[in-house]
């Protein structure tokens, strides 16, 4: 099959960028979308020309870096993959594909399709430790875990932080990736000792990062490639609020620090 | 941290005060709709509760500052986010798909501050008498201010019906994303009842639509006169 491509090329971050045409031609409909672009590449370096830059690493759908907006979706039409599972069969032949970077102030554009999402990464450090012990190997049923919870919190926990929430949010919110990464750890006993904390301190560093708030248009939950529900955000909130309104006596050894 | 400081700063805190107040704001919208519908009963029935409001000014005035101060705290955390999520991004897409965002929940904004609009002229009209001064002069027999005739006067006007019909239509589409939001926002939400909110949601938007555009209806159609 053959498609003709859209891509925003931008040298650096500071350079002005604009969108340049490109054909792709015998592409094999079961290539993914970025092998095709690999194959536009190879092309253009032979041509002695600049190849687009786009992120990717493990290419089955598990490491969260690729990211690109195809014809206005993260991660393109399908749902529930991402760009690295996003099969040339999913276009028909001779279509204009039109692809675009995440924008988002808080993921500064790199280069061309390229973006940093450090911001995401400071989100998660903000969340600090767990504690665990570090003697001698606990014993397996010290911490009893009911199966749902550990479900729920694998669920959470199966957020691969790419961005795609922030890429189809309207306000550019990161509140999908946050509730998923406070939930994954505020659901099982061993995150319980920080819960308050934990989630104090990463909406803290959410909002200093630059995102947007939550309209509640769950364009977020439709575009994730590991389809993280809104209840996770609902969960956040309520962890959120129950950490700001429940604050008791605090021990005089917290006063004089 | 201080917690007035998280609410008042924090997005989370932000959308906590506008649910807060939301709530609050749906409430009246409900109470003022249940008092309204008594135009069906007669003048006898509004104007008595027409009166007993305004003769009793330890209910009066408490529920005229609380829904000040509501109207004034969603306004402000709306328009501070709304500026706020402007900021988020500040190069667009070309292409841009509405991926599962429903038109109500992308017009928030707009949809409230035309409704804000029509408040201030539906309290220039019916409350402040500012509009038409002679309907100040309205008494029904029993010497009461006449709410039921200042209703139907003031609803003869097919422009002010209109405006009324389009205002009601705008607050049953906010309130058919805002309630369901609110729940979100407030962090009583969860997957048990997530899709009973939902359309709870929508229902009591049209219900309340239904309600109070029958009066304007009603009085154009000469049911009510």
């Amino acid at each position: 099959m053959n498609v003709k491509l859209r891509v925003w090329r931008q040298k650096g971050p500071q350079t002005a960028g604009q969108f340049v045409g490109y054909e792709a031609k015998n592409i094999n409909p079961n290539m993914s979308f970025l092998e095709m672009l690999d194959v536009v590449n190879e092309d253009l370096t032979k041509r002695g020309q600049e190849p687009i830059a786009f992120d990717h690493d493990c290419r089955e759908g598990i490491c969260g870096m690729c990211s690109c907006v195809i014809n206005g979706e993260p991660h393109g039409p399908e749902y529930k993959v991402a760009t690295c599972q996003t099969y040339m069969r999913s276009f028909h032949d001779g279509e204009t594909i039109t692809v675009e970077p995440f924008r988002a102030k808080a993921f500064p554009l790199i280069k061309d399709l390229v973006v940093d999402r450090t911001a995401f990464d400071r989100v998660i450090q903000a969340g600090g430790f767990v504690s665990v012990s570090s003697g001698s190997a606990p014993d397996g049923n010290a911490i009893l875990v009911p199966k749902p919870d550990a479900d729920l919190a694998m669920d959470a926990a199966a957020c691969i932080g790419c961005g795609a929430c922030v890429a189809a949010c309207k306000n550019a919110s990161a509140m999908l990736f946050v509730a998923a990464k406070v939930s994954h750890l505020n659901l099982l006993p061993q995150g319980k000792p920080e819960k308050d904390r934990r989630v104090l301190a990463m909406v803290t560093q959410m909002d200093e990062e630059g995102f947007g708030a939550c309209t509640v248009t769950g364009s977020c939950e439709a575009v994730c490639p590991k389809g993280i529900s809104l209840n996770f955000i609902a969960k956040m909130n309520r962890d959120y609020f129950g950490a700001l309104f429940k604050a008791g006596p605090k021990p005089a050894a917290a006063a004089e620090a | 941290m201080n917690i007035l400081l998280r609410l008042f700063t924090s997005s989370l805190g932000k959308k906590f005060l506008m649910a807060l107040t939301g709530a609050g704001l749906f409430l009246f919208v409900i109470g003022h709709l249940v008092g309204n519908l008594q135009v069906f009963l007669g003048p006898e029935s509004i104007n008595r509760y027409g009166h007993f409001l305004q003769t009793t000014p330890e209910i009066l005035w408490p529920s005229r500052i609380g829904l000040l101060a509501f109207v004034i705290i969603h306004i402000w955390t709306s328009i501070s986010l709304t500026l706020e999520n402007r900021t988020a991004r500040v190069t667009g897409y070309e292409v841009k798909e509405l991926v599962a965002a429903s038109t109500a929940s992308r017009t928030m904004i707009w949809s409230g501050l035309i409704i804000f609009a029509f408040v201030c002229f539906h309290l220039a009209h019916y409350t402040l008498l500012v509009v038409h001064p002679e309907f100040r002069d309205l008494q029904d027999a029993h010497g009461r201010h006449d709410i039921y005739q200042m209703l139907v006067l003031g609803f003869s006007s097919y422009w002010v019906s209109g405006f009324y019909v389009l205002s009601i239509g705008l607050l049953c589409i906010h309130l058919s994303h805002g309630t369901s939001a609110m729940f979100q926002s407030l962090g009583l939400k969860n997957a048990e009842y997530a899709c009973a909110i939902d359309r709870f949601a929508k229902v009591v938007a049209v219900l309340i639509f239904l309600g109070y555009i029958s009066i304007p209806i009603a009085v154009l159609a000469g049911v009510v006169k």
